[in-house]
């Protein structure tokens, strides 16, 4: 797929180096993303750039104006919307969760399918759903494993904790803080504090720190399409975005009395505005900071999170004491091991690959699904290759006669305690292939149209001698005196009986009268026995002299 | 109706509520007009002087319908049996209006495809109806189910024709297709079968036919249709708008190359019937097909379809309309806007807002109908089905239209009804009111209507097509403005060679009618056919034979054998099962292809034997024999006998058409099957 490009998040992991590939490295091709992410990539692009250039002092990748030409570049693609990007290559997009505009990507080349899940989150949250998708006929699998052996219980708890620690914090007098990124959590907790608040009749006002997270929310507001199933419901009467107590935040409220609880980018702590306000109001025993998901290692999130430190080393030497208290809050939109078992399971692909995550415990889950599900696994290292076999259909063009010959159901009755019937039809045809011509299937009837060819039939006969010519000649008799005879020795043998003559299959036998048949072999006269002109074709050949047998028998 | 794959499959099903000008509306005023229409009745009917003047005086507001009214639904669908249909694609909101109709049927069980806006508009006009309709319910009291009285009426001498017409139809079997409305719960019920699809999402209709649906520029969620099947591809085109301001344009690349185009665009008609008034000039017909003459190249003729003209004229008329709107605000009157078309109301409302604003009118906008809030909502959540410049905005963060704005300003406020108690508090004249229904008989514009019609600084703006004359009738003397527009609702007739020669299908259907306008003989590229209403056509399979693909599995288990007296060809014996999956043949290993694969035993053959090679054959086997020519049939039968003694007696007889065994012994003749096995080819 090298030179097709779709974004599944606007996480800054996902899109952070897109305006570097496409502006600086020069790759031209087609870019795809759902629509929440191109309308929040921007955003997050220049976020990040603004971190990493104006308050950390870093070389700069790209500059604002590489993000708006690399957005314009980007195409914009709704949900399940089928692309057809080249003659080969077709891709479409999967709700996935994890934040607004996530998706799971399918793409097909030829006959071969793939999807790439990226992050998803298999249960729903407050403000997204669950990811979804079709029952797709997969050979690859590639799914994240962030969390791949843990397993989460109920949400529920670990959002009252959150709440009630919140809650306690302003009850006291204090100021909370909520590093978060711009996207997702922040909204997510935002809704759950927003409610709380109502039901509580809290009236102590919610801040968010930038514009940034704030025009997010307008974003969310416009998106609305790709929230929860629950949010869709709510949003005609009151859109749940449309937070009640939440204003924003000016830097002069930074040191304004009383209790509040702010928002603020970036999340972990590991620079900027959020970072900040911490030095502010980390020494206050009254004050709260809460923590929403991961922190990378060095971050001074990370340090809170490790134990409980009296002091925190911030990023240029300065030294903070650390009063306040410390919550985690322990919710994260990636789908934990048993999420990531149902996906793989309702999808059934032939091979799984797993990326994303810590080596032990993916190694663990890919145990896990080579034995649970039978389904082979791989955990390939950066930078390794892993080849698995690809569907492929041999394609042939078929005739009205084969396809006909085809949908005419075959059913068998079986009858041993109850009635059982099976359709066992099968498409039984010819394939032909003439050189430098397309293959094409045929009805076995047609086979010698195609090859210019005249049928030639080849069938047996016998005239079978069947009866001692005697005292009462009646063929009807005889004849259903021979048909009990053949049914009683094969069993499930449907016997046409004609006046002179029966039919089983091809297998067709009439009372012979002449004097001399060419089908006799041996010279019994006709006023010796009565004979049974037999003749069946080679297809029944086995069938023919069963009956012959029988027939013999009765002699 | 379709039949497609053995699939019967519904286009569409709106309801005709141009009809329902026929029923007189609420007097809301007094009991003045119904009082007279009451009295009026029993004269008519007992006097026949005054029949005969009836019929030839003008009609008048009395002879409309005082009843609670039925609606008018597709023709001839009542005919159908709802059960036996497969299919049921709704290409754009309107055409869901009528689908209850069909849903409340016992029998009906097909499914139903339409676009996810679609649905969420096409349900709250379904809404807004009923909720409309129920004021017409509280005037006459609850109805009953069966046969309605006005129809029994309507069929006297007295009634005129142009009333007769509608309600009867041009040959008089439209009768069938009058119903009385659904209720909200029917609604809900229809909309639960439903399935919503994304534009371009790929639904496969029980595993045969992959249906799709691309963006029409119509409407907002308005889609063509595009059906793939096994034999071949399929579109559909309802009326399309190349270049739109609200709605995602008309997505013609999606289309391309299918081996069929249903046309079913009709709006060009009532836009050719503008040309004969003398309004549009029909020659740009010829220079139209004169480009498409001179060859150009794919890309010119699709810019060409694109070019902005058309919008142009559009945006040139909604301004127009604010500034009518703007003038007799300023000269005091109010004006009412009927226009029911959500695309179009949105971007008038949108105009019309920052125009008073420019031009600092301080003049009240209302919206009144039971679903604008809804609705209005709802058309800010949806910028995935919108056009460039509207999703533009998403990204620069801002709402898709800007009504929201000057709603939250209290500029434009919101009602659901007429009568909502905070609608007086806030209430100004003059004032601009958006208010359903269009056919001027449903809902607030009624009230509104017999409010202002003496007003001559009012403004009354009419979506085209209302004919004026019946719509009307109930409020005249009309003493106020009115405004009849007519919104682009489709390809220009013009324009259709150019489209469909960018399409390039192998056969292209349109109906009649459209067909009697314009002449498209001169097309090369593909053959058209005309459909008609109420008439089968047969179209013809185009692609040849359809492909099945044979998974590699089945694949390499094929015994391929070469044959002897063709070289080229390499056959093989196929066993499997044939699969319908996502469209598509699909040959996968059946299930008793392990046991069937044992007793391989040519069961065709071809070629002839001749009876000495059968003979050296037989002899090579220990089986000896004698050849006797013999002519016996009179036929022209060449057959050759082959005696066999040794080892056991037996006769082999040959011709051209087949040979024959005969043999006493199982295993001679199973010898001498094989022996001339050797010398056929077979499979």
């Amino acid at each position: 797929m090298g030179y097709n490009c779709v974004c599944r998040n606007s996480h800054m992991d996902h899109v952070g180096a897109l305006p570097y590939f496409t502006e600086v490295c020069g790759y031209n091709g087609p870019i795809y993303m759902s629509y929440p992410t191109k309308a929040l990539s921007p955003l997050m692009l220049e976020d990040y750039r603004r971190v990493m250039v104006d308050r950390r002092g870093e070389e700069e990748l790209f500059t604002t104006t590489h993000i708006a030409n690399c957005m314009k570049k980007v195409i914009a693609i709704d949900l399940k919307q089928t692309i057809q990007v080249d003659e080969d290559l077709q891709i479409r997009a999967y709700y996935a969760g994890h934040v607004l505009g996530a998706v799971m990507v399918y793409a097909k080349v030829g006959d071969a399918a793939i999807v790439y899940t990226g992050d998803y989150n298999m249960t729903t949250d407050r403000h997204l759903g669950a990811a979804k998708i079709d029952r797709l006929q997969l050979d690859l699998l590639i799914s994240e494993s962030t969390y791949a052996t843990t397993i989460r219980g109920s949400k529920y708890p670990r959002e009252r904790e959150f709440l009630q620690a919140v809650h306690k914090c302003v009850a006291g007098g204090g100021k909370a803080l909520i590093p978060s990124f711009a996207l997702g959590r922040a909204q997510e907790l935002c809704m759950l504090l927003d409610d709380y608040w109502e039901r509580m009749n809290i009236k102590v006002p919610i801040y968010f720190s930038s514009g940034l997270t704030i025009q997010a929310n307008m974003y969310y507001k416009m998106l609305i399409s790709w929230t929860s199933q629950n949010v869709k419901e709510k949003h005609n009467t009151h859109n749940p975005f449309d937070f009640k107590n939440v204003k924003d935040f000016d830097r002069s409220l930074i040191h304004a009395p009383g209790p509040c609880v702010l928002f603020a980018t970036p999340g972990m702590l590991c620079a900027g505005f959020s970072l900040e306000v911490f030095k502010h109001w980390a020494p206050s025993p009254l004050n709260l900071v809460a923590l929403p998901g991961y922190s990378v290692a060095g971050t001074v999130g990370h340090k809170l999170m490790a134990g409980k430190p009296t002091t925190v080393d911030l990023y240029n030497g300065t030294k903070v004491d650390v009063r306040c208290k410390i919550h985690q809050v322990a919710f994260s939109p990636h789908t934990d091991a048993k999420g990531i078992m149902d996906l793989t399971k309702f999808l059934s692909p032939k091979n799984v690959v797993l990326v994303h995550g810590e080596k032990p415990s993916m190694m663990t889950l890919k145990e896990k699904i080579t034995s649970e599900l039978d389904i082979p696994c791989f955990v390939p290292a950066n930078g390794e290759t892993v080849s698995v076999a690809s569907t492929t259909f041999v394609k042939a063009k078929a005739s009205d006669m084969f396809l006909k010959s085809c949908s005419s159901p075959n059913f068998k009755f079986s009858n041993s305690s109850q009635l059982r019937v099976t359709d066992q039809r099968t498409a039984d045809g010819v394939l032909v292939i003439e050189k430098s011509k397309k293959a094409k299937i045929v009805h076995q009837d047609e086979v010698s149209e195609v090859l210019h060819e005249k049928n030639h039939v080849v069938c047996l006969a016998y005239c079978c001698p069947v009866k001692a010519k005697g005292e009462s000649d009646n063929d009807v008799d005889l004849i259903k005196q021979l048909s009990t005879k053949i049914s009683e020795i094969m069993s499930g043998a449907q016997i046409h009986e004609a006046e002179n003559s029966l039919q089983v299959g091809s297998f067709k036998g009439a009372v012979c009268l002449k004097e001399k048949c060419m089908h006799r072999t041996e010279i019994i006269s006709c006023s010796e026995a009565v004979f049974l002109c037999c003749n069946w074709s080679v297809a029944d050949l086995e069938l023919g002299w069963e009956i012959i047998n029988v027939m013999k028998l009765n002699l | 109706m379709l039949n497609l794959c053995g699939f019967r499959i519904l286009i569409d099903c709106p309801l005709d509520l141009s009809a329902i000008t026929i029923f007189s509306p609420v007097p809301y005023d007094v009991g003045f007009e119904a009082s007279e229409y009451l009295s009026d009745v029993p004269l008519d009917a007992h006097n026949p002087i005054q029949k005969k003047q009836k019929l030839e005086r003008q009609l008048t507001p009395a002879d409309l319908v005082c009843a609670e009214p039925w609606y008018k639904t597709v023709k001839a669908l009542h005919l159908w049996e709802a059960s036996l249909i497969d299919i049921v694609l709704i290409s754009n909101p309107m055409g869901l209006l009528g689908l209850p109709f069909l849903t409340q049927n016992p029998g009906f069980c097909a499914k139903i495809y339409m676009t996810e806006a679609t649905a969420k508009i096409g349900q709250l006009m379904m809404q807004d109806l009923v909720s409309m309709h129920n004021e017409f319910r509280c005037f006459h009291g609850p109805g009953y189910s069966c046969f309605p009285g006005w129809i029994k009426d309507l069929d006297s001498e007295e009634v005129p024709a142009s009333l007769k017409k509608v309600v009867f139809g041009e040959s008089g079997d439209d009768l069938g297709s009058w119903m009385r409305l659904y209720s909200l719960d029917d609604i809900e019920s229809c909309m639960k079968k439903v399935q919503a699809v994304k534009f371009a999402e790929e639904v496969c209709y029980n595993g045969t036919l992959i249906i799709k649906a691309l963006s029409s520029g119509l409407d907002i969620g308005a889609c063509n249709w595009l059906i793939n099947g096994p034999n071949g591809s399929l579109s559909y085109m309802s009326s399309s708008i190349c270049v739109s301001h609200h709605a995602k344009s008309f997505d013609f690349h999606g289309l391309k190359g299918t081996d069929v185009l249903i046309y079913s665009d009709l709006s060009c008609l009532q836009s050719a019937e503008v040309t004969e008034n003398g309004c549009v000039s029909p020659d740009l017909d010829n220079n139209y097909l004169s480009t498409i003459r001179s060859d150009k190249k794919d890309d010119d003729l699709a810019a060409s379809l694109l070019n902005t003209e058309d919008s142009l004229e559009e945006m040139e008329k909604l301004a127009f309309v604010c500034s009518c709107a703007a003038e007799s605000a300023d000269a005091g009157g109010s004006t009412l806007i009927t226009i029911t078309r959500i695309g179009i109301v949105l971007q008038l409302l949108e105009l019309m807002s920052n125009s008073l604003e420019s031009l600092s009118l301080k003049v009240p906008v209302f919206v009144i109908s039971s679903v604008a809030e809804e609705l209005l909502a709802y058309t800010n959540t949806i910028p995935e089905w919108l056009c460039e410049q509207r999703q533009e905005k998403l990204i620069s963060g801002e709402p898709s239209f800007g009504h929201l704005k000057f709603i939250k300003d209290k500029k434009i406020h919101l009602f659901p009804a007429i009568h909502s108690p905070n609608l007086i508090t806030s209430w100004q004249e003059p004032c601009i009111v958006f208010a359903p229904h269009w056919s001027l008989r449903l809902g607030p514009s009624v009230q509104l209507l017999q409010r202002w019609r003496g007003d001559p600084k009012s403004l009354l703006v009419l979506e085209g097509g209302l004919s004026s004359g019946l719509g009307l009738l109930p409020f005249r003397p009309i003493a106020m403005k009115i405004l009849q527009c007519s919104f682009l609702s489709g390809i220009r007739l013009q324009k259709l060679p150019t489209l469909f020669s960018v399409l390039q299908q192998k056969i292209v259907l349109i109906p009649d009618a459209v067909n009697q306008r314009i002449n498209l003989a001169e097309m090369k590229t593909s053959s058209i056919l005309n459909y008609s209403e109420n008439k089968t056509l047969r179209v013809p399979r185009i692609a040849d034979n359809p492909s099945v693909e044979i998974t590699t599995d089945l694949a390499s288990k094929f015994s391929w054998k070469k044959l002897r007296h063709r070289e080229n060809f390499g056959i093989a014996r196929l066993k499997g099962e044939l699969l319908m999956e996502d469209g598509k043949h699909r040959l996968v290993t059946g299930l008793e292809q392990e046991e069937s694969s044992g007793k391989a035993r040519p069961l065709r053959h071809w070629g002839s034997v001749a009876p000495e090679s059968l003979l050296d054959a037989l002899l090579k086997m220990g089986i000896k024999g004698s050849i006797e020519h013999s002519t016996r049939d009179n036929d022209t039968k060449d057959n050759s006998v082959i005696h066999i003694a040794n080892p056991n007696r037996g006769l082999v007889e040959t011709s051209e058409i087949g040979t024959a065994i005969i043999a006493e012994d199982e295993n001679v003749a199973s010898q001498i099957f094989q022996a001339i096995d050797g010398i056929l080819d077979g499979i």
